[in-house]
């Protein structure tokens, strides 16, 4: 059994709802794959198979009494190890949270499972989502399916490699300077950052909660969309959860560009910025003459502050994390290593639970907030933010939408850039100005490198753009120069990982 | 801006942050502190004075919800979740002195 071509979400569900297949086959063969192959690219911190196999019986029971179990029945999703399961361990990919069940469900799990969803397992990602590469894990590096000597992007790479091994149709991610988008791009296949406030943060672990969004992961852009549309939406107990209605995006997919007016962001697209491979360069190219072709215009646009995004983004994020990961004290919940006082015993509990990019986070963090240092560097990078948004406003008073590579390169060699953070650290560059002015975008595979990894290119939106984008975004995937990467049995289950071209 | 981070200050952020370092964490963890803050340099020639900061992505607004009791968290259930609970309370060892 593998994977049957063109075995989207949308597919899946449709065939299911109408009993024409049982929920608990489709789940069967996803196991399949997953047993086929988890072993060597370590997507799963855990793989919930008996939890997955009631649930998906639990649809099939629905559906033979004529109930419908709703737009994602049957649908496996894969969930980022950030997002609290009721009595399911939580880990962030941390020692720190060792043992810890959470007591109760994330909102979006909740959706998902009320949508009918069947929950396969919890992601690996860089601990506390702190990374590009998904290799600062305790329980492992996570290796890139189509190619098992490069890393999957970070820190949702585990999400990312489970879409793109044929593992789940969907997953979810969370993106608090590229997060899901990076790794997307790496891997192949489509990851959308929403608005701030778009999507529930009720039940993800907090890592810099002005930047933090959850967003889906899937192999094309409408399956994008229908899982957006599911967990999308207010919800009262994120009190920065915006006041509406989850956007109607299926019904505007195919509503073409005609007419859009696109920018490419100078600054982000390499003629602007050192670093960007040639070959990233080339697809943003032919990505442009899709667009035109498809009938919007195109044009280059300077959105000036973006340049200091990378600086502002590794001020704001690390300040906020100090906060955030301070209660992990060993008091409540996860690990505690014991000593003679209360003091001794939360010091001795985050040296050892916590790992090194967390842990230089925080310290980064609690510098940027200590005295004598805070307007020097928390202070402006908050300035930059506004900046940052009065640029967009203006780039969108003539734009629609904006463009951009998702990351500099393809997926790089698994320990090449872990000996240097700043060199990790550039990976974000396109992906932060988003997260800091609280923007949507989205990664959408456009065909491969030098190297035969994906290039994907970013959609940038304006707040609440989720419609425009989306439309652009599927322009883009018919037009990808090599179809889909990820898509159909070429890839899943080939014993070598390497993608057939 | 400011001088580059030295050994001292990343041990006394340590120390704020509840970690202990090793002399050679010490060591590395400040070089790398030291090139990010060094990125973050070029802030330093901007102009911010008028610009007012941003705190949040979306307008700041207030936030709530009729006064009526609603769900809320079984006591047991978080409890079960600390390492060390006694009498419906998270146990930790003595604050002020040490355990004997």
């Amino acid at each position: 059994m593998s994977i049957p071509e063109g075995a989207t979400a949308r597919v899946l569900a449709s065939e299911i709802r109408s009993g024409a297949r049982s929920a608990r086959t489709v789940l069967e063969e996803h196991l399949v794959a997953i047993d086929a192959r988890e072993g060597e690219i370590n997507a799963f911190n855990l793989v919930l198979v008996n939890e997955a196999r009631a649930a998906a019986d639990a649809v099939d029971i629905r559906v033979a009494a004529g109930e419908d179990p709703g737009p994602l029945a049957g649908v496996p999703v894969a969930l980022k190890d950030n997002m609290c399961t009721r009595g399911v361990p939580t880990t962030c990919s941390s020692r720190i949270l060792e043992g810890w069940r959470p007591p109760y469900d994330a909102t979006v799990v909740e959706r998902l499972v009320a949508a009918g969803a069947v929950v396969v397992g919890k992601t690996n990602l860089d601990e506390f989502a702190m990374g590009s590469s998904t290799e600062n894990s305790a329980f492992g590096v996570t290796r890139n399916p189509l190619d098992p000597t490069k890393v999957p992007g970070g820190s949702s790479g585990g999400s990312a490699a489970a879409v793109a091994a044929g593992f789940t149709p969907l997953a979810l991610g969370s993106d608090t300077g590229g997060s899901i988008r990076q790794p997307a791009a790496l891997c192949g296949v489509v990851g959308v950052k929403p608005t701030y406030g778009a999507v529930s943060r009720y039940g993800l672990v907090a890592f810099a909660s002005s930047l933090d969004q959850i967003g889906p992961f899937s192999r094309t852009v409408a399956d994008s969309a229908l899982m957006l549309e599911v967990i999308g939406g207010h919800d009262r107990r994120d009190s920065t959860s915006i006041p509406e209605p989850a956007p109607d995006l299926s019904s505007v997919l195919d509503h073409g560009v005609e007419g859009l007016r696109v920018g490419i962001i100078e600054e982000l697209s390499g003629d602007g910025l050192e670093g960007i491979a040639d070959d990233v360069q080339a697809r943003l190219h032919e990505a442009v003459a899709a667009l035109e072709a498809a009938g919007a215009t195109v044009a280059s646009t300077s959105v000036p502050s973006t340049v200091y995004g990378l600086s502002a983004y590794y001020v704001v994020a690390p300040a906020e994390a100090s906060s955030n990961l301070a209660r992990y004290d060993g008091v409540r919940f996860g690990l505690r290593v014991d000593a003679l006082n209360a003091g001794d015993m939360n010091t001795a509990t985050r040296t050892a639970g916590f790992g090194d990019e967390v842990k230089r986070r925080i310290m980064l963090g609690t510098y940027a907030l200590s005295a004598g240092y805070y307007d020097a560097y928390y202070g402006k990078s908050q300035k930059v933010r506004t900046l940052i948004l009065e640029d967009f406003a203006r780039a969108y008073e003539e734009f629609d939408l904006l463009l951009s590579p998702t990351a500099p390169t393809t997926a790089f060699p698994i320990g090449e850039k872990t000996a240097d953070p700043m060199t990790m650290y550039l990976n974000d560059v396109c992906t932060i100005p988003s997260n800091l002015a609280g923007h949507p975008s989205m990664s959408v595979p456009f065909g491969v490198g030098e190297d035969g990894m994906p290039i994907g290119v970013q959609v940038l939106a304006p707040a609440f753009g989720e419609p425009t984008m989306f439309r652009a975004a599927k322009v883009l995937e018919a037009a990808a120069p090599d179809g889909h990467p990820a898509v159909g049995g070429t890839m899943v289950g080939s014993p070598t990982g390497v993608r057939h071209e | 801006m400011t001088d580059r981070i030295s050994k001292e200050d990343v041990a006394h952020v340590a120390d704020l942050a509840r970690l202990n370092l090793t002399e050679e964490e010490l060591e590395a963890f400040t070089g790398q502190l030291a090139d990010v803050l060094d990125h973050a340099a070029d802030l330093a020639a901007l102009d911010l004075v008028d610009v007012e900061p941003m705190t949040n992505p979306l307008p700041m607004r207030n936030v709530l919800r009729p006064d009526v009791v609603g769900e809320t968290s079984d006591r047991a259930e978080v409890l079960a979740c600390a390492p060390s609970v006694e009498d419906e309370q998270f146990r930790v060892p003595p604050v002020l002195g040490e355990s004997p």
